[in-house]
């Protein structure tokens, strides 16, 4: 499995390949099934995205197919990503080559994971991602960029299409401040400030 | 914009900063943790040469991946081996309590914190665990986290979030009897939907909730996120506090009263504004079963499968999917489904009040031949209360087996797990696709009476019938 660097920095633009995956509430379970967190990294994930769906398909799903690997954009339909905790799910994701989705919705916490590495999950309505999964089923090779400064998606020719993004996620990601460590590891004093206030670290003294 | 709520004074009292970002810093008063999706992030911490900040603010325990048969060690799987092995070298190396396996404080995360008083009102509560809203019981705001934010809670006991919307779920009446706080959280999932509560957190209050006793209402918040919301809470009040008092990590002494005078003024106030407010009448819930494959997707256990003409238009693709892998008839009965697996146990349904409910039915009866039932105590508190009671031998008497505690077939990263198409009942909190170990597995969620009720009849069936 090839796979391009994982995310640093700031991100303005994802542009390759794209895959569609079909489907409402796609919970992480399905993204990548229990039996594979039993692992203490995440390192191995890539190839077992999907594993369940894919052996069901037999061979039919897009992650199977070759026209689609190098995909870096996946597009899906509502409430990707739902379900369990796991960053295992765009972990794999991320580990077989994805680096945006492009979603009519998203669960919450996948969407805050996906953020953790760098990438975005960008909203579309009902009609966009129907009309973009069409498009890249009809022609794998269509390149598409993901622009998160003009918040469009775009191809080389033909339409372009509108993407939605909270004004906090976009400019974490724009700065490339996505990986929060570093900032809430500046604010020491305000987070000490904070503790001395909470009444059930301070035996519940009387304020 | 929400105001005056238990949500909103919670969340004011937690706040650091704002980050560059846009999102706020909020301080983590516990941080819960497991072998599952801890160790990158220790490990991540160790690539930046960080420390964990604050290691009592942090406490562990092994749930996932242990075998319910036998917990001696090493374990016959040697992934699950390393999991706990690599959690015990970073919980000595940092210095960060583990309950572990024999302690007498071991099970599953979301049932030991509240049973040991961890889980106290006005805290934040984070764990890399999507099932943390179990903790909004206490009214606690508490939430699951992915393991790079398990990483920024242990390298600095806080996190980047956004604020949430808050939804007010007022619920009337009195649950009939038969009737669960399971059923009534599958009943509000039935009807606001599993994408319902993105961007909300759920408050959960009226008459019906007062009534429920602290493990019903952690029945309830625990699948909060089963509706989309990724935190529910209950305001506590003096059901919160007698069950608190006297618990090992409760304030006692002096601390007492004036925690209690603390918690109080945390509830939301008459003047408490709600971004949005939905109600229910409780004596209108019956015994709640999934026949899909989301929580979503439930029907009253007198009711039938809904055709793809009384499913929403948007909804009838899923519903489609459904058919076709749980292999249920459109219009039929969901009673008198046949189950071939029936689990009783989970962070959501594996407390001593569910294993009492369960065992009201087993009671001087038998499991259906050829139906393999088994009851899995949440904790090793709940396993020792249940046998001071005479449950295990209830259980085994009736045919069923009493396992050690651990999450179990919720989950399946353990050796429990369906096999091929069996179906199960089951008391857990997902009904996805392979959820429960089988690629092809299927999992009817419900009540543990309702699972207790399908293990002797060996079929779906209405646990009213059953009960005295």
């Amino acid at each position: 499995m090839t796979s391009a660097p994982f995310p640093t920095g700031p991100i303005n633009a994802v542009s390759g390949t794209a895959i569609a995956v079909r489907g409402d509430d796609i919970d992480t379970d399905r993204i990548i099934p229990a039996r594979f967190l039993k692992c203490v990294t995440f390192s191995e994930l890539g190839p077992a995205a999907f594993a369940d769906d894919r052996a069901e398909l037999n061979g039919q799903h897009p992650f199977d197919q070759s026209a689609h690997r190098g995909a870096r954009l996946l597009v899906v339909n509502r409430n990707f990503g739902c379900g369990s905790s796991r960053e295992h799910a765009p972990q794999a994701l991320m580990r077989w080559g994805i680096r945006a989705v492009i979603g009519e919705s998203f669960a919450e916490i996948f969407f805050g994971n996906c953020l953790a590495l760098g990438i975005p999950c960008l909203s579309v309505d009902h009609d966009t991602a129907l009309a973009v999964q069409a498009a890249i089923e009809a022609d794998p090779a269509l390149e598409l960029s993901a622009d998160l400064e003009t918040l469009e998606l775009r191809g080389a020719q033909g339409p372009s299409w509108r993407l939605t993004l909270a004004a906090g996620p976009r400019q974490m990601l724009r700065s490339g401040q996505w990986d929060a460590t570093g900032q809430l590891l500046a604010n020491g004093a305000a987070l000490t400030a904070t503790a001395s206030r909470l009444p059930y670290l301070q035996g519940f003294a009387a304020a | 914009m929400s105001s005056g709520t238990l949500y909103d004074k919670v969340w004011d009292l937690h706040q650091v900063a704002e980050l560059p970002g846009g999102s706020t810093q909020l301080f983590i008063g516990l941080h819960l943790i497991h072998e599952v999706t801890s160790p990158q992030a220790f490990a991540a911490l160790k690539d930046l040469g960080l420390p964990v900040a604050r290691p009592e603010r942090t406490v562990a325990t092994v749930d996932h991946i242990v075998p319910t048969t036998s917990q001696a060690r090493p374990f016959a799987d040697p992934l699950a081996e390393q999991m706990l092995a690599t959690l015990e070298a970073n919980c000595a190396e940092h210095g960060i309590t583990l309950h572990g396996l024999g302690s007498g404080r071991q099970g599953i995360v979301h049932v030991i914190a509240p049973e040991l008083g961890l889980t106290q009102p006005g805290m934040t509560v984070a764990c890399g665990d999507s099932h943390t809203s179990t903790h909004g019981a206490f009214g606690a705001i508490a939430f699951g986290i992915g393991t790079s934010q398990v990483r920024d809670v242990l390298a600095s006991q806080s996190l980047a979030m956004g604020k949430l919307r808050v939804r007010r779920i007022w619920v009337e009446g009195q649950l009939q009897s038969g009737v669960y706080a399971k059923d009534l959280v599958l009943h509000v999932i039935r009807v606001l939907g599993v994408k319902g509560g993105v961007g909300y957190a759920y408050e959960f209050a009226g008459p019906a909730i007062d009534a429920l006793s602290m493990e019903e209402r952690m029945t309830l918040c625990n699948m909060a996120i089963e509706g989309g919301a990724r935190c529910g809470y209950v305001n506590p009040d003096q059901t919160t506090f007698d069950y608190l008092q006297g618990r090992p990590f409760a304030p006692a002494g002096d601390a007492w009263q004036r925690a209690v005078a603390w918690w109080r003024s945390l509830a939301s106030g008459p003047e408490a504004v709600f971004d949005d407010e939905v109600c229910f009448d409780a004596a209108a819930i019956a015994p709640t079963v999934t026949w899909g494959i989301t929580p979503g997707q439930g029907i009253g256990v007198d009711e039938t499968v809904p055709t793809l003409e009384q499913t929403e238009p948007d909804e009838r693709p899923l519903a489609q999917e459904a058919y076709r892998y749980m292999d249920l008839v459109p219009g039929a009965a969901i009673a008198g489904t046949p189950v071939d697996v029936c689990f009783i146990g989970s962070c959501t349904n594996g407390r001593l009040s569910d294993l009492q409910a369960a065992a009201q039915v087993a009671k001087g009866r038998r499991v259906a031949p050829g139906i393999k039932a088994f009851v899995v105590p949440g904790s090793e508190q709940v396993a020792a209360a249940a046998v001071a009671a005479g449950l295990d031998q209830v259980f085994t008497e009736a045919g069923f087996e009493w396992r050690e505690p651990g999450c179990s077939m919720c989950l399946a990263m353990n050796p429990d797990r369906l096999e091929g198409r069996q179906i199960s009942a089951s008391s857990s909190n997902r009904n996805f696709k392979g959820r429960q170990g089988s690629a092809n597995g299927r999992t009817l969620l419900m009540s543990p009476a309702m699972v207790a009720a399908a293990a002797v009849t060996g079929q779906v069936t209405d646990v009213r019938t059953l009960l005295p």
